[in-house]
């Protein structure tokens, strides 16, 4: 491929992120000056200890919190930019740290998830498209149709009574052990994978139709070099282009299993920080996960590229 | 699959929705009352599903929370459509500055998960009926505005529209005579697909302890309440999860039967499983 084809959407993609990350500065600077409760009267802990008007200004000005907005969005935008958020309210400790500590789980947890959900993809996908109409079809149906209407987290509850306390063979929370990723990484790639399966199923099904597999097939070529180089390649682009949309889901869904189960990861900090209104963690929380998520959507669309060379074809023209 | 036969299903589902929506009328006690005398029993006939860890009726609290959790989520759903559906339109329609803006938001929003969305807005927000309303709001009504905008610019440049504007035609008779017939198929088979999302969304906020707060009986925050007693009586888990799972079920499947009724053309369709 051409560098310069590359380099055009480079620059667009480059753009795009400084743009989002500043809108994501702007939400999270946003959210605090929104946010009901006032920081002073609570560092204060004005309902225990009796301080005077004069106090509460002096911690004001010492705060800058009766500087102009932008100056204080300037200061907040400087510390971002070296990644400090202050410290956590609840620990004390860094919110860079806390949130580094916690975010190798998340990964874990959203990586073991995506392959388990890869592998019930084909293998289901697959199936129901190589037996179609079958008793086998109607079973990945009714697999897909459970999956995306049971509750996570109710999923995630009962694996827990049935293989934690009933069972006794994995643990009910945490990930002291890998065993631990186990109950958490089902519980979410059942309710992810529906979605992918529907669409490999029915991308298969309309591949095999296509002339250029006919073609094949009438050339005398074997049905499994037909599979893996012609069907296959062809179905992987809608299920890359779903893959993109879907991502998100598979990050807010490991917030709510993180919550199941205890897993101290990204999700579970945020919504502990949410609930004691610990802002500088929420503020780290949505631009590192917005910008996380940006990075992975990269990721998503140039690997849709290399799989349709008619899109940075398309791309090039437009540039 | 007979025509007939649909009609049943269909029938059986929104009968099911209907109970939901009278379902507190249905409760036979107050799913309120605190009753330690018979604390986390099993089924018996003065408690149909048994009792829970303060002995309040599950079954009275099962039916009222219907309103909650499915009330909530078409409540919802609807501010959704009535906010989404004229701003795609109208974002649509005069294009330039008001449609760059517009979709500068609608690409952040749909930047960030609504799972991410929702939890921080409504742990921000606090939590309660009205503030779990304002967080499914703020994450639903960007698909509705993307939908239709992308609907009016596939029609904005056939002939026929070209001919109504020359004719004399004014925006608001353009729109409502010529757009609203193309966008209402397609609208409706992304709402009823959202249904079951929304209330999924909605059980999982109040899990989490950021949405309705008890006593008041939302499913989720039922499982949520009856969580450190699981082990002692499962049916504290087993019914909400089961009533949220049968609702969302059928409410995905009524979509499906009609995505099937509709005449949606094929790129409508992609367009909606995309988006939904």
């Amino acid at each position: 491929m051409r560098p310069a084809t590359w380099l055009v959407p480079l620059g667009k993609w480059v753009a795009q992120g400084i743009g989002f990350f500043f809108v994501l500065t702007i939400i999270s600077f946003l959210i605090v000056q929104l946010a009901p409760g006032d920081a002073v009267l609570s560092m204060l802990r004005i309902d225990t200890v009796a301080v005077t008007q004069d106090e509460i200004e002096a911690l004001r000005n010492e705060l800058g919190l009766n500087d102009p907005a932008w100056q204080q969005y300037v200061r907040f935008l400087g510390g971002v930019l070296q990644g400090d958020f202050g410290a956590s309210l609840m620990t004390g400790k860094s919110v860079m740290g806390e949130l580094s500590k916690a975010f190798p789980y998340t990964l874990m947890l959203a990586g073991a998830t995506m392959a388990v959900v890869i592998v019930i993809t084909f293998v289901l996908g697959g199936l129901a498209a190589r037996f179609r109409g079958s008793l086998v079809d109607k079973g990945v149906a009714a697999f897909c149709t459970a999956g995306a209407a049971v509750p996570t987290f109710w999923l995630g509850l009962l694996l827990i009574d049935l293989f934690a306390v009933r069972l006794h063979i994995l643990p009910s929370s945490g990930m002291a052990t890998a065993a631990g990723l186990v109950l958490p990484t089902v519980a979410l790639a059942i309710a992810i994978a529906p979605p992918y399966i529907k669409i490999l199923r029915n991308s298969l099904i309309e591949a095999s139709g296509r002339e250029f597999v006919r073609a094949a097939r009438a050339r005398g070529v074997t049905e499994s070099v037909i599979f893996g180089k012609h069907t296959l390649r062809d179905s992987l682009i809608p299920l890359v282009t779903i893959l993109g949309v879907s991502l998100g889901s598979l990050l807010g869904g490991t917030v709510i299993v993180e919550v199941t189960f205890g897993i101290p990861g990204v999700g579970k900090l945020a919504v502990e920080a949410l609930a004691r209104r610990d802002y500088g963690v929420i503020q780290a929380f949505i631009i590192v996960v917005g910008m996380a998520i940006f990075v992975i959507n990269l990721l998503v669309d140039l690997s849709y590229r290399a799989l349709d060379p008619s899109i940075s074809l398309k791309g090039a023209e437009r540039a | 699959m007979t025509k007939l036969k649909i009609d049943w299903g269909v029938a059986a589902v929104l009968l099911l929705l209907g109970v939901l929506m009278i379902g507190p009328l249905l409760a036979p006690q107050d799913p309120e009352l605190v009753d330690l005398a018979v604390r986390l029993q099993g089924p018996s006939s003065a408690h149909l599903l048994g009792t829970d860890n303060l002995g309040r009726d599950i079954l009275s609290r099962v039916l009222t929370g219907a309103q909650v959790t499915v009330g909530l989520s078409l409540l919802a759903l609807s501010l959704a459509i009535l906010i989404g559906v004229p701003l795609g339109l109208v974002s649509g329609w005069i294009g330039g500055r008001f449609d760059w803006v517009i979709m500068r938001i609608v690409d952040t929003f749909i930047a960030l998960p609504d799972y991410i969305v929702a939890i921080v807005l409504s742990g921000l927000l606090g939590p309660g009926f009205v503030n779990m309303l304002i967080a499914i709001l703020a994450v639903k009504w960007v698909g509705y505005t993307r939908l239709v905008r992308s609907l009016v610019l596939q029609e904005k440049t056939r002939d026929y529209l070209m001919i109504s504007k020359l004719a004399g035609g004014s925006n608001s008779r353009i729109l409502r005579q010529h757009m609203v017939p193309h966008i209402v198929g397609p609208t409706l088979a992304l709402a009823t697909m959202d249904i079951g999302k929304v209330i999924l969304l909605v059980a999982s906020l109040s899990f989490i302890g950021m949405g309705v707060q008890p006593p008041s009986p939302e499913w989720g925050a039922m499982l949520n309440d009856g969580r450190a007693y699981f082990a002692q009586a499962p049916e504290l888990m087993v019914i909400p999860g089961l009533a949220i799972f049968i609702v969302v079920a059928s409410a995905s499947w009524l979509g499906d039967q009609l995505m099937k009724r509709f005449t949606i053309s094929p790129e409508d369709e992609r367009m909606t499983s995309v988006l939904a």
